[in-house]
């Protein structure tokens, strides 16, 4: 396999002829250097989130999931929007490092250490929730089909149970991907380092990694089989969440539009959130010349495509309930933009579809600070795309009698605001004591780096 | 002072030059991509087998300059990746088709299409963990540490801006100063000659041997050890976590706290019938005040069938398998009276019902544990008794 850029002209990925070292010394330096006060003021923010997540979650535990604002009807509420607005962060990583791998993206390479990376702690934040969910999480060992003292197997008919494999294998898989890629990076750091117990990790970590042709060989072979794999994998991931709702008969839940709309959404948000991220990072640690104007331009025209594509969907939903001639539907989608959510259904769909359409224009896919506010609401407007989806249909579905109103409590804050806490904490740590681009990739796509005639 | 003690290990293994050891490889650094295509392209012309060429990244068109056979370990994960669908396949299909079949949503027990979304995730699963594991293991054949190319300056420049090439001694044309003539012709910017490394015993020079990252390493597995064993066998027994041994209902014997008096179930409205118990209109009579009404079911073999069984279950202990009397209670009760006496053969069937609804003296009454039908097929079973266990002689004549 190789990588051949010359079939479009491109503006160059790395900007100035930067050599292998400079591009060592800028990518190893924050795990090489005493962090910044800035970095420490930060984390401290996100573990006091974290804290305060942590808190609000040992009170549930205690005294029940009673604290939390759940009710009949509303039996999913905040533990599941939040687990679908984690996993579609999840999202973007696989599809940054594998999919636009396929595609031979090579903008891609700045970016998608930071975004598999970023995946992989979404995916973990993400997998508390359902297991919080359960009410009694030290039962959740009962998800997985053992032979247990009960003689009885799980459900397999049952999307939650697919959402355990789905979410348990896209959570593997992704770490391995992350992990391979790691290993020649690591290896880099063994050879830097000056620190006895740093180069004592890095040994460990890196495997004796050698650089060695005959392993590259290999290497480059099963990354391309990786992201083959993980190309149909992360579709799947967010298809069977949709799954969870879609496979019921909720009205709203019920449609076939459900797995193309969520792996759209899932894609939008997580990019989203990996702007939202990287902007902050390359200022933070300097790497403005490799995570470049162009790749935060890039981002952005796919931000604009699957937002447009979440506004189809949301359009489509309601010309299929029209369509349709079920009442039912009809209703569901009339509460929707003008129930009483339809507060929430108007931040989703503002920041959804409309703020995105700006992306059409170039002078403001190029502006930092214009793209960071726009990311930011794109964060929350996927964040209420799933608290409309969930309380709309559940507040008000077939009974009118059996209506109810959902209220979230502190509690749920306090575990949303948690989530964010272990999500950041972990990017921040990430960020701290790994390589958060991919040396050997980038190495491989600047300029001269490849030789000038051909060898096949 | 601990700093001091840290710095004094970070300098003992971190020094690896110069080795003692014998000659390893000669090896050779390049500046450019194209010089060490042009450089490997050399040495495996000139016939060297154990050679290597280290780069930081991929260098393309390398694997040809190396005359390099294409890789394989595709076939590995396509293998891992069909035993994963079949595993799956196999697994779902005797969980719940063969070893517990269960109903779920009227659907077949063993149902293809919910089982495809599992066993998508599982061929994914064991293609990407086996390929991951057998490129590590069995084709780079890491972890390789002790490699003597570990710690040299050589590999310290590969792994960051230079291109290195190396022909090990053993490769069976390896001539030391013909080897770096070579490399120098080729226009290297620096040779060097790797030894193997000599460890003493009780060398620190394994940088896996750091103290500090093998207390690290001894305490964290530990202190996971210990947790790990709280948590499974201390924590979770502690309240909140109670394992559903513990709910919040009224158990037998003991008083509920929520209704006034006491009591955890309701009393139905006065005067409610429940199904199936249509009160008895002679409850309590004495035997001269029932209105005698006939016996509701036809005589024949299912009703006299359905009577000995339940006769049999529940009469027979006390009034013997024939009516007789004969009761097996081996006098732990008094012993009824025959049931073939005069008085019970003329009674009514409205008579035996009554006896047997609402007891008679030392006789409990059946009303709960038989229902109407029941009774009503035992008292025709008993006629049969009767008539059974009294046959004249007349039933001899031939009719
Ligand atoms: C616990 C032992 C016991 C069982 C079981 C029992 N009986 Fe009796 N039964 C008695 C006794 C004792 C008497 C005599 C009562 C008395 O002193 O008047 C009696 C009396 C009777 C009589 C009246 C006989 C008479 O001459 O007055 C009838 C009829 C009768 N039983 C029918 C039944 C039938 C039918 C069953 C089955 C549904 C049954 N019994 C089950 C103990 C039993």
């Amino acid at each position: 396999m190789s990588l051949d850029a010359t079939y479009t002209r491109e503006i160059p990925l790395v900007e100035g002829r930067t050599s292998f070292k400079e591009i060592d010394d800028v990518i190893a330096k924050p795990t090489e250097t005493k962090p910044s006060i800035k970095w420490f003021i930060a984390i401290g923010i996100s573990s006091t989130a974290l804290l305060i997540g942590a808190v609000c979650l040992g009170l549930t535990f205690w005294y029940g999931v009673g604290l939390w604002g759940n009710n009949q009807p509303v039996g999913w509420a905040f533990d599941i929007i939040n687990f679908v607005f984690w996993i579609g962060i999840g999202h973007a990583g696989t599809l940054i490092s594998a999919i636009l791998f396929l595609f031979r993206q090579k903008w891609r390479t700045g970016i998608a250490r930071f975004a598999e990376g970023m995946t992989i702690f979404a995916v973990m934040t993400a997998g508390i929730f359902p297991a919080i969910h359960t009410g009694r999480p030290w039962l959740d060992g009962y998800l997985v089909p053992y032979p247990n003292q009960h003689g009885l197997w799980v459900n397999f008919t049952s999307p939650l149970l697919w959402d355990v494999f789905a979410v348990s294998t896209y959570f593997t898989v992704s770490f391995v991907f992350w992990y391979i890629g790691l290993i020649p990076d690591f290896a880099t750091l063994r050879d830097r380092t000056t620190s006895g117990i740093k180069k004592a990790i890095y040994t460990a970590l890196s495997l004796g990694w050698r650089g060695s042709n005959r392993h590259w060989q290999h290497y480059e072979r099963v990354y391309l089989i990786l992201a083959g794999l993980s190309t149909p994998l992360v579709l799947s991931v967010h298809t069977i969440v949709s799954f969870d709702f879609a496979v019921s008969v909720i009205p709203g839940w019920h449609t076939t539009i459900f797995p193309p709309y969520f792996v759209a959404g899932a894609i939008f948000s997580g990019f989203g959130m990996v702007s939202t991220v990287l902007i902050i990072v390359r200022k933070v640690f300097d790497m403005e010349h490799i995570i470049t104007i162009n790749t935060l331009d890039k981002m952005n025209k796919i931000l604009l495509a699957t937002g447009t594509m979440v506004g189809y969907a949301y359009a489509m939903e309601f010309f299929i309930a029209w369509y349709s001639g079920n009442p039912i539907e009809q209703f569901t989608f009339i509460n929707r933009a003008f129930g009483p959510y339809s507060w929430a259904y108007w931040i989703m769909f503002s920041c959804n579809v409309f703020f995105p359409q700006l992306f059409w224009f170039k002078k403001i896919r190029r502006n930092i600070p214009i793209t960071f506010v726009l990311v930011l609401l794109v964060n929350v407007g996927m964040w209420f795309e799933r608290y409309v989806i969930i309380v709309t249909s559940l507040t008000r579905d077939y009974l009118p009698s059996s209506w109810g109103m959902y209220f979230p409590t502190m509690y749920d804050f306090g575990i949303l605001l948690g989530s964010f806490g272990l999500f950041f904490t972990l990017v921040l740590l990430f960020a701290k004591t790994m390589p958060v681009v991919a040396m050997s990739e980038v190495k491989a796509v600047t300029e001269g780096a490849q030789p000038k005639h051909k060898h096949e | 002072m601990i700093g001091k003690i840290l710095k004094k290990f970070d300098d003992r293994f971190l020094k690896s030059e110069p080795r003692t050891g014998d000659l390893y490889a000669v090896a050779a650094l390049f500046d450019t991509p194209d010089e060490i295509i042009h450089a490997a392209e050399k040495v495996s012309g000139s016939g060297y087998k154990r050679f290597d060429v280290l780069t930081p990244y991929p260098v393309h068109g390398m694997d040809g300059a190396m005359n390099l056979k294409p890789s394989n370990i595709g076939w590995v994960g396509l293998i891992a990746g069909m035993s994963g669908t079949s595993l799956a396949f196999l697994m779902i299909w005797w969980m719940v088709g063969v070893n517990y079949p269960n109903i779920f949503g009227g659907k077949p027990f063993f149902n293809l299409p919910a089982s495809i979304p599992i066993m998508f995730e599982l061929t994914v699963l064991l293609s990407a963990l086996t390929l991951a594991g057998s490129l590590i293991a069995i084709y780079m054949k890491l972890p390789s540490n002790a490699n003597p190319l570990m710690d040299t300056e050589f590999i310290k420049r590969v792994t960051s801006d230079k291109f290195g090439i190396y022909i090990e001694a053993k490769d069976p044309k390896f001539n030391k100063d013909e080897v770096e003539a070579m490399f120098k012709q080729l226009g290297s910017s620096s040779v060097s000659f790797i030894h193997e490394a000599v460890y003493e015993v009780g060398d620190t020079k394994n940088p896996l041997l750091n103290t500090k990252f093998l207390g690290a390493l001894i305490g964290s597995s530990v202190i996971t050890v210990v947790i790990t064993y709280l948590v499974l066998n201390v924590l979770l027994f502690l309240p909140p976590f109670n394992w559903m041994h513990y709910q919040a209902k009224v158990l037998p014997q003991s008083e509920s706290k929520f209704f006034k008096d006491g009591w955890s179930m309701r009393r139905p409205v006065e005067g409610t019938v429940a199904r199936g118990f249509i009160p008895y209109e002679f409850a309590g009579m004495p035997d001269s005040m029932v209105v005698p009404t006939p016996n509701p079911l036809p005589v024949n073999q299912k009703v006299l069938d359905l009577g000995k069984k339940r006769y049999d279950t529940y009469c027979s202990p006390c009034h013997g398998f024939y009516g007789k009397g004969d009761s097996r209670l081996r006098g732990q009760f008094p012993v009824p009276p025959t049931l073939h006496s005069e008085k019970v053969m003329n009674w009514k069937d409205a008579n035996i019902y009554h006896v047997i609804t609402n007891g008679q003296n030392t006789m409990p009454s059946y009303a709960s544990s038989i229902s109407r039908d029941d009774r009503w097929a035992i008292i025709h079973y008993l006629r049969v008794l009767q008539r059974s266990q009294n046959a004249p002689d007349s039933d001899l004549e031939i009719k």
